[in-house]
């Protein structure tokens, strides 16, 4: 790193436009993945909080995707299920969108403003939702705050008014905010009455999850696996992620350039340094440690602005725009930048190895 | 050490052919002498120096540094060699444009895997041998073409080499200047007991020399004496 922290410091404008591309890249790829990560969590956080390791989807018919709006599994087979060995639990859920409204009557003060809502139907005294009951129903922060309702207010959903036993967690599901709820309370949605969108499983290690899907006519998935039955947070999350993995492309393309054009201006220079004894092990330590310099100050930066920006939009916008602010959002794609950086970089390499120390001696040839 | 060229023959491709550069060359340069390679362009004296510091492996022949061949070495082999025993001294351009005097001289030392701290105390002594130490921290850009090629000279003393190898020296500088480098360059040969090799294209700074060969069409042609000498002859010539 001798003469790349000496570059470093003396060709400080080409580096500093070099440092402000990869700083500003990684913002964007930065708030890109807030923004990817607080949609998925809206499209999917009362899945991925559910208690449960696995879920059970009816299985699909041949040529259709598995889909929590096409699962549809009977009572019997949820008995089923629950006695499979190795299973500890077996909570169905009755999954239906539809609107709620407060209704401006009861003991608290309903507000009559209405919103569209994910109902989660569980049995009165579910593992799931322990406070819901028949007339009782628990709804997270976003749909309390749609409504225009607290604890004790009476809420309308599917024609009955419920009465709103607490409000807790923030959970959403396809972007819409949650509504636990007793299954007598949840709307039909297409389900046959008694029939379950899924089940939630808590299993042990011993469990045969297989045999039992191929006994049952069922189709098994990790809580993971599950959430591309979700078909807005497939299409959704896929685009983003591919704008995700197009702008780590082009960071390694605009690296590799750079290091690129700045390995062949400086390839009489290393000729020098070869000519000197320099081998091409401390040549190559050399580029690399000024190319991971470069990223790493640069990512730092774009890291540093994106969470200042992401903290700004938390504290201004509150929950209207979704965007996690987390160690995973902000360390992962700097690490990604970093090391598809360090790739683009290491196209320049080739330029390194080929310089002939001989045209160090202009003259010999 | 003693420097053995042995009857070296090294051939470029040129096309479809082959151009010889050098013509079963041999020559022996003495520990403490400056010996002076002359020729007109493309009589292959700059080859011959490429040869010397192991940068170019000729077809034929031995290159011997104190009874070793550098000719046999690996590519890996021939930059350890440079790193600790071979000090090149390139023409005026060639210092690394980011870096100081004081840093041309302590990135061979770098290089070489030695201690910085310590490197320092030697690179400012040589800075002062070649009167530089003032102009320690500038870059190349604010030196005179004379500061750079003496920095050049100190850089090519860094390693403590036994053999210094030196490129047109004189090139691009004016002839005040260019005398005050030859006689440096004399007297650190002296001083330092080196093996002293120098291509130049001027004669009038032969006088310098304690040897001096002449070069035509990669063979060895005159002695500065004038005498002929056949080719693969060791040619030696003292002009003190």
């Amino acid at each position: 790193m001798f003469v790349a922290i000496r570059d470093l410091r003396h060709a400080k404008g080409r580096f500093a436009l070099m440092g402000a591309v990869v700083t500003l890249i990684t913002m964007l790829v930065v708030l890109l993945s807030g923004l990817t990560a607080g949609l998925a969590r809206g499209n999917t956080s009362a899945i991925t909080d559910l208690p449960a390791d696995h879920l059970v989807f009816s299985a699909p018919a041949e040529g259709q995707k598995l889909a929590f709006t096409e699962s549809s599994i009977t009572p019997s087979v949820q008995q089923e299920w629950a006695s499979v060995d190795g299973v500890v639990s077996a909570d169905p859920v009755r999954i239906a969108m539809t609107r709620a409204s407060g209704s401006g009557s009861g003991s608290g003060s309903g507000s009559g403003r209405s919103a569209a809502v994910a109902v989660f139907a569980v049995p009165a005294g579910s593992a799931l939702a322990p406070r819901v009951g028949t007339d009782r129903v628990v709804l997270s922060s976003k749909a309390a705050a749609s409504l225009e309702v607290a604890a004790g207010d009476q809420i309308e959903l599917t024609g009955q008014l419920v009465t709103v036993e607490a409000v807790s967690g923030d959970d959403e599901f396809s972007h819409a905010p949650v509504i636990w709820a007793a299954t007598e309370n949840a709307p039909s949605s297409g389900l046959t009455p008694g029939n379950a969108t899924v089940i939630a499983l808590t299993t042990t290690g011993g469990a045969d999850l297989a045999a039992a899907d191929q006994a049952l006519g069922t189709r098994t998935l990790t809580v993971a696996e599950s959430l591309s039955g979700i078909g807005s947070y497939t299409s959704e999350n896929g685009s983003l992620q591919l704008m995700r993995v197009l702008l780590f492309a082009i960071s390694a393309l605009v690296i590799g350039a750079f290091f690129t054009v700045w390995t062949v201006q400086r390839s009489g220079e290393i000729a020098i340094l070869k000519a000197v004894g320099a081998s091409t092990g401390y040549l190559l330590k050399d580029a690399l440690g000024q190319a991971l310099a470069l990223l790493a100050i640069g990512t730092a930066l774009g890291t540093a602005a994106a969470s200042a920006i992401g903290a700004a939009i938390r504290a201004f916008a509150g929950t209207a725009v979704p965007f996690v602010l987390a160690l995973p959002t902000l360390l992962f794609p700097s690490a990604v930048m970093i090391l598809l950086g360090l790739v683009g970089a290491a196209v320049s390499l080739r330029t390194v190895t080929s310089v002939d120390p001989l045209t160090a001696l202009g003259s010999a040839r | 050490m003693t420097l053995h060229i042995d009857d070296v023959t090294l051939t470029y491709p040129d096309g479809e052919q082959r151009l010889t550069a050098l013509d079963h060359v041999s020559l022996t340069a003495e520990p403490g002498t400056l010996t002076a390679i002359v020729g007109p362009s493309g009589s292959g004296k700059s080859s011959l120096l490429a040869v010397a510091a192991t940068l170019i492996t000729p077809d034929s022949g031995r290159v011997l540094l104190n009874g070793r061949d550098l000719a046999q070495l690996s590519r890996t082999e021939t930059a350890k060699a440079r790193r600790e025993g071979i000090g090149i001294v390139f023409q005026t351009s060639n210092l690394l444009a980011s870096l100081t005097a004081l840093d041309q001289l302590l990135v061979i030392a770098h290089i070489a895997g030695r201690d910085i701290d310590a490197a320092r105390i030697q690179a400012m002594d040589l800075l002062g041998a070649v009167g530089l130490v003032p102009q320690a921290d500038k870059r190349p850009s604010q030196l005179s073409g004379g500061q750079r090629q003496r920095v050049t000279i100190a850089r090519g003393l860094m390693n403590q080499p036994s053999l210094l190898l030196v490129d047109e020296p004189t090139s691009a500088l004016d002839r005040h200047r260019g005398e005050a480098v030859l006689d440096l360059l004399r007297e650190l040969t002296t001083d330092r007991n080196l093996t002293t090799v120098m291509v130049t294209h001027d004669h009038e700074h032969l006088a310098t020399a304690d040897a001096v060969i002449e070069l035509t069409d990669g063979r060895i042609a005159t002695l500065a004496d004038g005498d002929a000498v056949e080719p693969g002859v060791v040619a030696i010539a003292s002009t003190r």
